[in-house]
């Protein structure tokens, strides 16, 4: 097991960098489906949330292309000396982060949306800049869909098998996460280390739910 | 000096109003529906219909000129009162005011001495009554130095006792402040006690206006006793219907003489 700190270690870097990469984006694009009133909208709500209805294989095989040596969208990059993403721990990031958009973006949409118009305008009329008002007004209203969004984005990226496998591949030390591990452990007989593993997250999946719980209910005080 | 004129529709509502208003307040009175809040959310940027807007010289709306409402200096007053949930009574007031510059000085203080708010301070709006609400509201308004305060039917969402608890800083504000108050209401009897001159809405449209000074036309008789027969609602409600808009009129003009004979 003197692998394991390594695989776990990876696994939350994995899904630290994921989660702050997808409240990066995730925040102007669920602003957007909340306040736009384009007739396109729905049609973006729909391709974020495919990854929720769409098998993780499918979308790692379609991440495997875009990001292989032979892809279009590798072509720019292919200048900089860089071949491929696949089997990569970039790769690994670039997946997660699609795979957990919907995961990330619903909690932010139904927050930006529960703000609504009025504290809005109430803060335009006060002289705040639409930026002004959206980071002073809009941010912490909604902080509790941010919370949401973070949490869930990390134990979704955590809990991720199909995709991570398609992308990563499972390299030892380079894209084998806690998921894949336990496979593998399972594969060649290990139980103890596959139950090992496996307690582990199930005590991270019920620490998680249960934060959740208690932080939506202590949501919405004031502060000074 | 105001002028502003507005022409547009909104789904099936339509407004067409010119008018212009100097210092004190006026009132924008009329049925529901008549496009006093329409006109209102016009005047502070907040919907945006054909026409042009100056304010003391400075052009706020024409043609493509369109300002911002967080660029034309107005406090509004929402129904509501629209608080920011997630701070306190003191951050709320500060808020339109840090960012016109100022800060929690004199000027800040004696405000607050005047909505009577020094000990709701450090709540949370979670924590205030409605009229509490709706005098943090017209503080805040108020604190953000606005070239023009617009409010919104201030008092409608509250009951009678409340109601009674905020006037009495309404008056305060209209006696102490030199900034033109537009003030929305369907209520004859609010807008009699704080108007010092009453624009009479229907249907989108502008339909008769009352001044102080046209109080000395005199008051039918006829619909003094019309008033005192069915009060004031019914009246209103008999405008919505079609009664003469004039009529409605002489008895805001009446109500004004009434407030000056007390005063």
């Amino acid at each position: 097991m003197e692998d394991l700190a390594g695989i776990v270690w990876l696994t939350l870097k994995l899904a630290g960098v994921t989660t702050a990469i997808l409240l990066v984006i995730a925040t102007p694009l669920a602003w957007w489906l909340a306040r736009s009133r384009a007739w396109y909208r729905e049609v973006v709500g729909a391709v974020v949330s495919l990854p929720i209805v769409l098998p993780p294989t499918v979308l790692g095989f379609y991440l495997l292309l875009a990001l292989g040596p032979h892809s279009v969208l590798m072509a720019p990059l292919q200048a900089l000396g860089i071949r491929t993403l696949a089997f990569t721990f970039t790769g690994l990031v670039i997946g997660s982060v699609v795979y957990s958009l919907p995961f990330a973006v619903q909690p932010l949409r139904n927050a930006f949306q529960a703000v609504g118009d009025r504290p809005l305008e109430a803060a335009a009329t006060l002289r705040a800049s639409p930026l002004d008002a959206f980071w002073s007004v809009a941010v912490p209203l909604a902080r509790s869909g941010f919370v949401v969004a973070a949490v869930l984005a990390f134990a979704h990226t955590i809990g991720e098998f199909g995709v991570v496998l398609m992308i990563g591949g499972g390299i030892p030390g380079e894209t084998e996460v806690l998921s894949i591990s336990i496979y593998k452990s399972v594969e060649a007989l290990e139980w103890g280390r596959a139950h090992a593993l496996a307690a582990g997250l199930m005590a991270f999946g019920f620490a998680v739910v249960l934060g959740l719980l208690v932080l939506e209910r202590r949501a919405g005080r004031p502060r000074p | 000096m105001i002028a502003a004129r507005f022409t547009g529709r909104l789904g099936a509502f339509s407004l067409d109003v010119e008018l212009s208003a100097g210092a004190g307040v006026t009132v924008l009175f009329g049925p529901s529906g008549s496009g006093k809040t329409t006109l209102l959310r016009c005047l502070a940027g907040l919907t945006r219909l054909e026409g042009r807007l100056t304010v003391e010289g400075e052009t706020w709306q024409d043609g493509r000129t369109f300002l911002a409402p967080h660029r034309r200096q107005v406090g509004y007053v929402f129904q509501d009162a629209a608080l920011f949930e997630h701070l306190s009574v003191k951050a709320n007031l500060l808020y339109g005011r840090r960012r016109a510059g100022l800060g929690a000085d004199g000027a800040f203080d004696a405000a607050v001495a005047l909505l009577g708010l020094e000990p709701l301070l450090a709540r949370g709006p979670g924590k205030l009554s409605g009229g509490e609400r709706q005098r943090v509201a017209i503080g805040r308004a108020l604190l953000s130095e606005p070239r023009l305060l617009l409010m919104d039917e201030p008092l409608s969402s509250l009951d009678a006792a409340r109601r009674a608890e905020v006037v009495p800083y309404l008056d305060a504000i209209r006696r102490q402040a030199k900034t033109p108050i537009f003030y929305v209401t369907h209520d004859l009897t609010e807008a009699a006690r704080l108007g010092d001159r009453i624009l009479l809405l229907r249907d989108g449209r502008l339909v008769d206006q009352v001044t102080a000074d046209a109080a000395e036309q005199g008051a039918s008789e006829r619909l003094a006793a019309r008033l005192a027969e069915v009060g004031a609602e019914e009246l209103v409600a008999e405008l919505a219907l079609g009664g003469t808009p004039t009529e409605v009129a002489r008895l805001a003009v009446e109500a004004l003489q009434r407030r000056q004979s007390d005063a």
